[in-house]
C-alpha cells in the first residue's frame, strides 16, 4: 500500500477514455462501478468539451455482485451499439471489475457485434494514466490499420501525426503549429490520430510514408508497431523549443526527402532575439527547477538551459517508463534525476535545490507557492486554466514564443516584488503596498510582517541584528539560499554569532 | 403521499460515490482525518472533487491497494498499520481518523472494522479509529456522510445526552444561525456532527431529534436504536421548510406559539423579502432535477411552492419515504419522480421536455448547455450555505443564476 495525498496520473482507463474521447465514431464500454463516472467532468470541465466522453459505464452496486453483473455488461454493450452506432468498440474494465473478473473481451464477443470489438486489458493496481493511454492506441491501431497498400509513384510525402488526445496539456494547438510547419515543408497529413481521428481513419494509417510522434507516452508503442509491421519510420525529436523546431524540420524533411532549406532560413521565433536582447541578461544562470511528464520535462529544461541562458539545478519526472530517457538528459546537467511520483518527494527535493524557478505541473504550482518561488506550468497534469481560449501551443516556432512569455513572466514580477521591496520606506513604496498586478489594496498587517520568505531554519546560530538587517535587504528570491550558505559557513567554521563581516565572507566564499 | 408512484429505473449512473463526502465532512470535523482505503481511481476522484483544496495540506489521503496486496504478498493489515503509523506521525493534531472502504477493498474483502478496531486499541486515546463504506456499489455521493455519522454513533456518549440534537453537516454559519434560533425559543441543542470530535454530543433515551438532510436513513435508524426519537419534519430549505422544522422542534418541547411567532417572525420576513426578488424571474419557469443527492425533493418542494417553478421530473438517487413524509405531500399533483437512473433514457426525457432550467451534474451540465439548454450544476446545492431563513434567497439566486446569465450573453450578442 502506498500512501498518497496526491496524484500526477488518473489510472490507466482514464487513459483508455482519453484516447476515446479524442476520437470519433468510436465508443468504450467500460465495466466499472457506480461512481467511476467522476471521470467525465475532467472532460466536460477541465477541457470545457462541449459533448460527454463516449463512455458508457456499467455502474454496478453492491446487489448486481453475485451473478449477473456479467449480465449487466452484455445488456450496457448491446444498448451502446444500438444507440451510439460506432464503427468499433473498446471493451474493459476499471480497477474493481479487474478485482471481480469478468471478462469483457469475451462477453463482448459472445455478443456478436457486426463491428470491431477492442478489449483491453489495464492493470490498474500496477499501471497508470499515460501508460493506458499508449496501450489503448497501440491496440486500436494493431486492430483497425489495414494491410500496407503499395505505394503509389510521384505522390507528395505524407505523414501521419501521432499522439494529441484529450485531456492533453497544449495538444489542441501543437497540432496545428505542427500542421503549419508540415504544410509549408509540402508534406501532406495523411492521418491525425488519436485527435479527431475515426476507426476508418485508423485503417488508413498505412498509407503513409512515416509518423511524426508527438507525445511518445502516449503514441510510441503504436509508432514502433508501424514501423514493424508497416515499415514506417517515425520521428524521435519532439519540437519543443527553437532548436527541437528546427532539428524537428530536418529530421521530418529528411523521412520526407524534401528541401528544408527555405523554411529553416526563415528564423522566425521572437523569443529567440528576445533572449538575446539585453533586458533578458538578468536570466543569465538564474536556477531553474524542472519537473513534469518525461516529454516535456526534457524539453523544458533543453529551452531553460540552452535558450534562455538558465541553469539546470533539477530535473524529475513521474513517468517511470520514460526513466531512462531523462535519467540520459540529466546526466548532461550533472544533476541527480528524480524519478517519482509522490509530490512530497518533489516537494523535498525543490527546497533542497533552491531554485529561482520553478518549471513543473499543478502540483508544482502548488509547491512553489508554498516555498514563495516563481513558476510556470509546462506539463500535464494541469487545471482548467491551463486549457485556454487562446492559441498557446508549446511546439513549433510560435510555440518558442508562448514559453517565453510564460516562463519569463513570473520572474518579471519576482523583480517588480524586489524593486518594490528594495524601495520599501519610499512613500510609494512602503512595506504595506501590494505588488502593482495585485491592486492597490494594501496588504493586512500580519500578513506584510510575515511576508519575508526566508524559512526559518532551525539553527544554533544567532544572527546579529546588523547581519538580519543586511541580510533582508538581499532579494527575497535569493535571500534563503544566502541565510542558509551563511549558516552552513558559520557552523562549518564553528562560529556561533554570524555578523555582518561573516555574512560577506560567506557571500565570498560560495560566490559562483 | 401514495398518489406518486416513482419511476424506478436501472441502468447507467451518472453519480458521484459517497466517498465524495469527505471532501465537506473534513472541512466540518477539524481534527479528524479520512483514509480512503483504494485504489488509484479513488484517490483520483477525490482529488478531482476536491478541486484545489487537496493543495492546503488537506485531511484526508489514500492508501493505495497494489499488486503486492493483492498477490497476497504483503499482509495488508501489517501495511495499513504502516501506512496509519506513517500518517499519524505526520499530523499529530489528528483525532480521530476515518478508515474509508472503497469498492476494491470491499470486493477484496478486506476487513476495516477489525482494521479500525485494531488501530484504535493500538492508537487510544490520543486518536480514534473509526470506520465506514464510502464505496460507489454500496453508496452515492452524500449518503458517504450517512455511512460516516452512522459509524459514528455507537462512540456518542449516553450521559448528559442533549434535548435537541441536530443531525447532518451543515456550514457552521447556518449552524449558529439555527442555535440561536433554538437558543431564543430556550431550546437547549447540540449539532452532530460535531466541528471537533473531541465534542460529541450525548445521546440517550429520550433525546429528540431533528435532521437537518434528507440523506441520513442510516444514521436515523442507530440513533433511533439508542432510544432518541425523530421529529418529523420537512427539510430547513426556504422560508416554509425553515419554519416548518423549527415548528416540529418547538412543538416536541411545548415552545408557546407565541414566542414561536415572536422568534421566527424576523427570519420569515426576511426570507419573504429576499425570495420576492427571484420569484419574478424564476416562477412559470419549467425545472428538470438529475438525480444527486437526495435534496432533490425538498428542492423540488421548494422551487415550486415559494418562487412558482413548474416541476417537469424530480429525479432522485433514494426515496426514502419516511423521512419525505412532510414533503411528498407539498410536492405539485402529477410531477415526475423518479428514484435511480438509467442515464440515457434520463436525457431523452429532459430533451423532449425543453426544460427551462436543468439541474444536474458537471458530467452532464455542459454538453446540455451546448445542446442550448440552461443548466445548474448540483454539486454546489451541497457544498453552499442553502438552509435556513438568512440563506433562502442565495438558494433562489443559485437557480436564477443561469437563467440571469443566459439572458445577458443574448442581450450582448443581439
Amino acid at each position: 500500500m502506498q500512501l498518497t495525498l496526491w496524484t500526477y496520473e488518473g489510472p490507466p482507463h482514464v487513459g483508455a477514455m482519453r484516447v476515446a474521447t479524442a476520437m470519433r465514431e468510436l465508443h468504450y464500454v467500460l465495466h466499472a462501478p457506480q461512481g467511476d463516472t467522476y471521470a467525465d467532468l475532467l472532460f466536460t470541465m477541465i477541457e470545457r468539451l462541449p459533448r460527454r466522453p463516449p463512455v458508457t459505464y456499467t455502474t454496478f452496486q453492491a446487489r448486481d455482485l453475485g451473478g449477473d453483473t456479467a449480465e449487466l455488461f452484455k445488456t450496457a454493450a448491446r444498448e451502446a451499439v444500438e444507440r451510439f452506432a460506432p464503427q468499433a468498440l473498446l471493451v474493459g474494465a476499471s480497477c474493481t471489475a479487474e478485482l471481480i473478473q469478468d471478462d469483457p473481451g469475451g462477453l463482448a464477443a459472445a455478443l456478436n457485434l457486426s463491428i470491431p470489438v477492442i478489449p483491453l486489458e489495464l492493470p490498474a493496481y500496477q499501471r497508470k494514466e499515460n501508460w493506458g493511454a499508449a496501450e489503448t492506441f497501440y491496440r486500436l491501431v494493431r486492430a483497425l490499420a489495414a494491410p500496407p497498400a503499395p505505394k503509389t509513384e510521384g505522390r507528395a510525402p505524407r505523414c501521419n501525426i501521432l499522439g494529441p488526445t484529450a485531456l492533453g496539456f497544449r495538444h489542441r494547438d501543437d497540432l496545428q503549429e505542427i500542421r503549419g510547419l508540415l504544410g509549408r515543408l509540402g508534406i501532406a497529413v495523411n492521418v491525425v490520430a488519436p485527435w479527431g481521428a475515426s476507426p476508418a481513419d485508423l485503417a488508413r494509417l498505412p498509407e503513409a510514408d512515416f509518423n511524426v510522434v508527438l507525445y511518445p507516452e502516449i503514441a510510441a508503442t503504436a509508432a514502433q508497431f508501424l514501423q514493424r509491421q508497416h515499415g514506417q519510420p517515425f520521428t524521435r525529436t519532439v519540437p519543443i523549443g527553437v532548436q527541437a523546431t528546427r532539428a524537428f524540420i530536418a529530421e521530418v524533411a529528411g523521412l520526407a526527402q524534401v528541401d528544408a532549406t527555405a523554411l529553416l532560413a526563415e528564423e522566425e521565433a521572437r523569443a529567440t532575439w528576445y533572449s538575446r536582447s539585453v533586458d533578458s541578461t538578468y536570466l543569465t544562470n538564474k536556477r531553474v527547477f524542472v519537473f513534469g511528464d518525461a516529454t516535456h520535462a526534457v524539453a523544458a529544461a533543453r529551452v531553460a538551459s540552452s535558450e534562455l541562458g538558465l541553469q539546470v539545478v533539477g530535473l524529475g519526472t513521474y513517468s517511470r517508463e520514460f526513466a531512462r530517457e531523462l535519467r540520459e538528459a540529466a546526466k548532461g546537467y550533472g544533476v541527480e534525476p528524480l524519478i517519482s511520483d509522490d509530490y512530497l518527494e518533489v516537494e523535498a527535493a525543490i527546497a533542497a535545490a533552491q531554485p529561482e524557478l520553478v518549471l513543473g505541473t499543478q502540483m508544482e504550482r502548488h509547491v512553489a507557492k508554498r516555498l514563495g518561488l516563481p513558476c510556470a506550468v509546462i506539463s500535464a497534469p494541469v487545471h482548467v486554466q491551463d486549457f485556454p481560449a487562446r492559441h498557446s501551443p508549446q511546439m513549433g516556432f510560435e510555440g518558442a514564443n508562448v514559453l517565453f512569455d510564460t516562463w519569463v513572466a513570473p520572474l518579471m514580477m519576482g523583480l517588480e516584488e524586489h524593486l518594490l521591496r528594495m524601495f520599501r520606506d519610499d512613500f510609494e513604496f512602503h512595506e504595506g503596498a501590494a505588488p502593482s498586478h495585485l491592486g492597490r489594496a494594501a496588504l493586512p498587517v500580519e500578513q506584510s510582517a510575515s511576508a519575508d520568505p526566508v524559512p526559518a531554519v532551525p539553527s544554533t546560530t544567532r544572527w546579529t541584528t546588523d547581519a538580519e538587517h543586511e541580510l533582508r535587504k538581499i532579494p527575497f528570491f535569493v535571500r534563503g539560499k544566502a541565510r542558509r550558505n551563511t549558516e552552513r559557513y558559520a557552523s562549518d567554521r564553528g562560529l556561533a554569532t554570524i555578523t555582518l563581516e561573516t555574512l560577506y565572507e560567506a557571500k565570498a566564499h560560495f560566490s559562483r | 403521499m401514495n398518489r406518486v408512484i416513482p419511476l424506478r429505473e436501472r441502468g447507467q449512473r451518472e453519480v458521484f460515490c459517497g466517498l465524495t463526502g469527505i471532501v465537506w465532512l473534513h472541512r466540518k470535523v477539524q481534527d479528524a482525518f479520512f483514509l480512503v482505503v483504494g485504489s488509484r481511481t479513488c484517490a483520483h476522484l477525490v482529488q478531482s472533487a476536491a478541486g484545489v483544496m487537496i493543495f492546503a495540506e488537506p485531511r484526508f489521503a489514500t492508501a493505495i491497494i497494489d499488486e503486492r496486496d493483492l498477490a497476497g504478498l504483503a499482509d495488508c493489515h501489517d501495511e495499513l498499520d504502516r501506512v496509519v503509523a506513517r500518517l499519524l506521525a505526520r499530523r499529530p493534531e489528528i483525532r480521530t481518523l476515518f478508515l474509508v472502504g472503497s469498492c476494491p477493498s470491499e470486493v477484496i474483502k478486506l476487513d476495516l472494522a477489525r482494521a479500525a478496531q485494531r488501530l484504535d486499541g493500538v492508537h487510544a486515546p490520543q486518536v480514534r479509529v473509526l470506520n465506514y463504506s464510502g464505496s460507489g456499489i454500496e453508496t452515492t455521493f452524500t449518503q458517504g456522510e450517512d455511512a460516516c455519522l452512522a459509524a459514528w454513533v455507537p462512540r456518542l456518549p449516553r450521559e448528559g445526552a442533549a434535548p435537541l440534537l441536530v443531525v447532518g453537516s451543515l456550514p457552521d454559519v447556518v449552524e449558529d444561525q439555527f442555535a440561536r434560533l433554538f437558543g431564543a425559543l430556550g431550546i437547549p441543542v447540540r449539532f452532530f456532527p460535531p466541528r471537533r470530535s473531541t465534542e460529541l454530543p450525548a445521546v440517550g433515551p429520550g433525546t429528540r431529534f431533528l435532521l437537518a438532510q434528507p440523506f441520513l436513513a442510516e444514521t436515523a435508524r442507530l440513533l433511533e436504536e439508542r432510544g432518541a426519537v425523530h421529529l418529523a419534519a420537512p427539510f430547513p430549505f426556504g422560508e416554509e421548510g425553515t419554519t416548518g422544522w423549527l415548528r416540529a422542534a418547538a412543538a416536541a418541547f411545548e415552545i408557546p406559539p407565541a414566542l414561536f411567532d415572536a422568534v421566527t417572525r424576523p427570519g420569515r420576513e426576511r426570507a419573504r423579502t429576499a425570495l420576492a426578488a427571484h420569484h419574478a424571474r424564476l416562477a412559470g419557469k419549467r425545472v428538470f432535477l438529475f438525480p444527486d443527492s437526495q435534496l432533490e425533493v425538498p428542492l423540488a418542494r421548494f422551487l415550486a411552492r415559494e418562487l412558482g417553478m413548474q416541476l417537469v421530473e424530480v429525479g432522485t438517487p433514494y426515496l426514502h419515504r419516511a423521512h419525505l413524509a412532510h414533503e411528498l405531500p407539498l410536492l405539485p399533483e402529477g410531477v415526475t419522480l423518479s428514484e435511480g437512473q438509467d442515464v440515457e433514457r434520463q436525457l431523452d426525457r429532459c430533451r423532449a421536455a425543453r426544460p427551462d432550467l436543468v439541474v444536474c451534474g458537471l458530467g452532464l451540465a455542459n454538453t446540455l448547455e451546448a445542446e442550448g439548454l440552461t443548466t445548474k450544476w448540483s454539486i454546489e446545492l451541497v457544498f453552499s450555505p442553502v438552509h435556513g431563513y438568512e440563506q433562502a434567497g442565495d438558494l433562489a439566486e443559485l437557480f436564477a443564476r443561469p437563467l440571469v446569465r443566459k439572458e445577458k450573453l443574448a442581450n450582448a450578442a443581439a
